[in-house]
């Protein structure tokens, strides 16, 4: 819509009250406090949540690589790979992988409106306001992750098109380990939008990430029996303790057999012992905490 | 609160602002009276940002102090930030946000007690005339709208301070005018000090005092007719159909340093009516039109810092470019 560019002339007089003062009550802001804090926290992470809402695009646009990957993908391998998948969908096997993929897209764009923020300037709206750094970073990675695992939702719906069943317990365990990636992400995303200040750097550097990290998960193969330098990668890489647990979950409600359930699902090893799904769930989350906290050092240092 | 806090809004000791070898800030001192309307004048590029910066917690002084609102802007940076309001050069808004929704999530940042923002929401759009715009999205609104709800979200807190940062710079002249009348609005109906920064001399003139700055420096600081009247001499503008003749030779005869500004050949002198009949007697060409002016805020400038403020600009730009690389790098 084309505003007007002369509004001089239609401006109302401002308000005022009998006496012909200008009607201004003065608030009296409060000193700081934890619930200031809290309400900064929440407002920011509003804020995310809103302009997500706002842009139908991007929710679109987010889903277009992990359905790629899910059915073009998935269903065209299958005709290759059903010899070696013990009769279980490829589809299957590809969507704990597709699950977080969902989500990390979506939380990598969440991280990057912190680099439009600063372009054109609403960041120091925030940076000059009365509250903590931390506060704002911290609602910045929530609202990251609320919306992620809102997109990752979208993703769990379509659980029955790739016969995995619609169990209450799959869908909040999955559902909780996919909040947990979107958070790490969102915290990655924000550490590195401290440091970089422009759209394209920010986004190359993105790709260089997240391609890589999807590929050597595991996402698109078991992660037992690789070539040494390969599983090196595979267990340094943070979205290995995602895709493992959620595969985890999904197959133990399934009818599986014992030999496929060995050669698809054979779980992560260190050392050759096994790690349980609450510890790689536990890695993912200290990886968010630390990272947030870079976050948050860098923010509070910018001036 | 100290007696100080309440006769000055700001005060400002010995303030310097380096970055690396570029000295922005060279030592500037001043201070501003509670509830007037303080300017800052200077080609872009002099420090006027940078001391706005450093005033509003923004940038760290290199050296020097500064309180506002009796507040340290280093030592406590809350109780500063919480006692001013900002409108910047550029837009901080979030065009993605209705202007209601960029006005509540100013209140939330502040902590406005919750049962007191959506009045003081109510009031503050009224006074800019934006209130029945309260739901549209702030991309759809043109530059002077824009600029005015900023004004509006700057007051939300009701702060002490409001620091305008070239308020006015790329709109209209229609809207400029209007943005004036809020803020003179604003300081005759509000307990409110005004810190404003501007480049344009006309601006400067609704000032109650204004502080020339170039270079990093504050050259003078007075009312706006102290100032004008501290030079003494009226402008003379002379339109010939030889102009360098004409410049040489009142360089020659009346031994008056004339330039060339607008087409026109200019100079000052005491006195200006009475010094035209010499003019007409002794310059020895025919003079096609004059004219005399009492001293502009430009004169001002010109007479304190030996340029106009937009050579100054120009020479500034190349300093400013410098200074971008290096806080790009």
């Amino acid at each position: 819509m084309a505003a007007p560019t002369k509004i001089g002339a239609e401006l109302p007089p401002p308000a005022r009250s009998g006496d012909g003062r200008l009607e201004l009550a003065g608030v009296r802001v409060p000193t700081r406090s934890t619930g200031s804090e809290l309400r900064a926290i929440k407002v920011v992470w509003k804020r995310e949540l809103i302009r997500f809402s706002r842009d139908r695009l991007r929710i679109l646009t987010s889903l277009m690589q992990p359905f790629l990957f899910l059915f073009v993908l998935g269903t065209g391998l299958s005709r290759l790979a059903s010899a070696g998948t013990h009769g279980v969908n490829l589809k299957t096997f590809v969507y704990p992988g597709v699950l977080c993929m969902a989500v990390m897209f979506t939380a990598m764009f969440s991280a990057a409106s912190l680099v439009w923020d600063r372009e054109f300037g609403f960041l120091r709206e925030m940076m000059v306001a009365p509250v903590r750094r931390s506060s704002l970073v911290l609602g910045k990675c929530l609202g990251g992750a609320t919306v992620a695992g809102f997109q990752g939702v979208i993703v769990l719906c379509l659980a029955g098109v790739v016969n995995v069943p619609y169990a209450p317990s799959l869908i909040i365990e999955v559902f909780a380990i996919q909040l947990l990636l979107a958070f790490t992400i969102t915290a990655f995303g924000v550490m590195i939008a401290a440091r970089v200040s422009q759209m394209q750097s920010f986004m190359a550097l993105m790709q260089m990430a997240i391609m890589p990290m999807f590929f050597l998960s595991g996402s698109l193969f078991p992660v037992a029996g690789l070539p040494r330098w390969l599983e090196l990668l595979n267990r340094i890489d943070p979205l290995t303790y995602a895709v493992d647990p959620i595969r985890r979950i999904v197959f133990s409600h399934m009818e599986i057999s014992a030999a496929a359930r060995q050669a698809l699902d054979p779980g992560v090893t260190w050392w050759g012992w096994h790690v349980p799904g609450a510890l790689e769930a536990g890695v993912v989350a200290l990886l968010g905490l630390i990272m947030l906290g870079i976050g948050i050092v860098q923010f509070s240092r910018a001036e | 609160m100290t007696a100080t806090a309440t006769a000055s809004a700001v005060t400002v000791d010995r303030l310097v602002k380096r970055y690396d070898e570029v000295e922005a800030v060279r030592g500037i001192e001043f201070d501003v009276r509670s509830g007037e309307i303080f300017g800052f004048l200077g080609p872009n590029g002099a420090g006027k940002s940078t001391t706005i910066n450093m005033l509003c917690t923004l940038v760290r002084p290199s050296s020097g102090s500064a309180r506002v609102a009796g507040h340290d802007v280093v030592t406590e940076r809350d109780e500063v930030r919480r006692n001013i309001g900002l409108v910047f050069q550029d837009t901080t808004l979030d065009g993605y946000l209705t202007a209601e929704q960029n006005l509540r999530l100013h209140a939330e940042l502040y902590g406005v007690p919750r049962e007191a923002v959506a009045p003081r929401m109510e009031q503050v759009m009224e006074m800019v005339g934006l209130w029945e715009r309260r739901r549209s999205l702030v991309n759809t609104f043109s530059g002077g709208m824009k600029r005015r709800l900023e004004i509006a979200r700057g007051l939300l807190h009701s702060p002490r301070v409001l620091f305008l940062d070239e308020p006015t710079v790329g709109l209209d002249p229609q809207t400029r005018s209007s943005i004036w009348s809020y803020i003179s609005e604003l300081k005759a109906r509000e307990d409110i000090t005004i810190f404003l920064t501007t480049h344009y001399m006309d601006e400067a003139e609704y000032c109650d005092r204004i502080a020339i700055m170039d270079r990093g420096k504050i050259i003078v600081l007075d009312t706006p007719e102290a100032l004008k009247a501290s030079i003494g001499k009226d402008r003379i503008q002379i339109q010939t159909d030889d102009n360098g003749a004409a410049i040489t030779a009142i360089g020659e005869r009346l031994g008056i340093e004339a330039r060339l500004a607008d087409g026109m050949v200019t100079f000052g002198v005491a006195e200006g009516e009475h010094f035209v009949p010499r003019l007409f007697a002794e310059l020895g060409q025919p003079i096609r039109s004059v004219s005399v002016s009492r001293p502009s805020l430009d004169d001002v400038f010109m007479s304190y810092t030996g340029t106009t403020i937009r050579d100054a600009e120009s020479g500034a730009a190349d300093q400013r470019r410098k200074t971008a690389r290096m806080l790009n790098r």
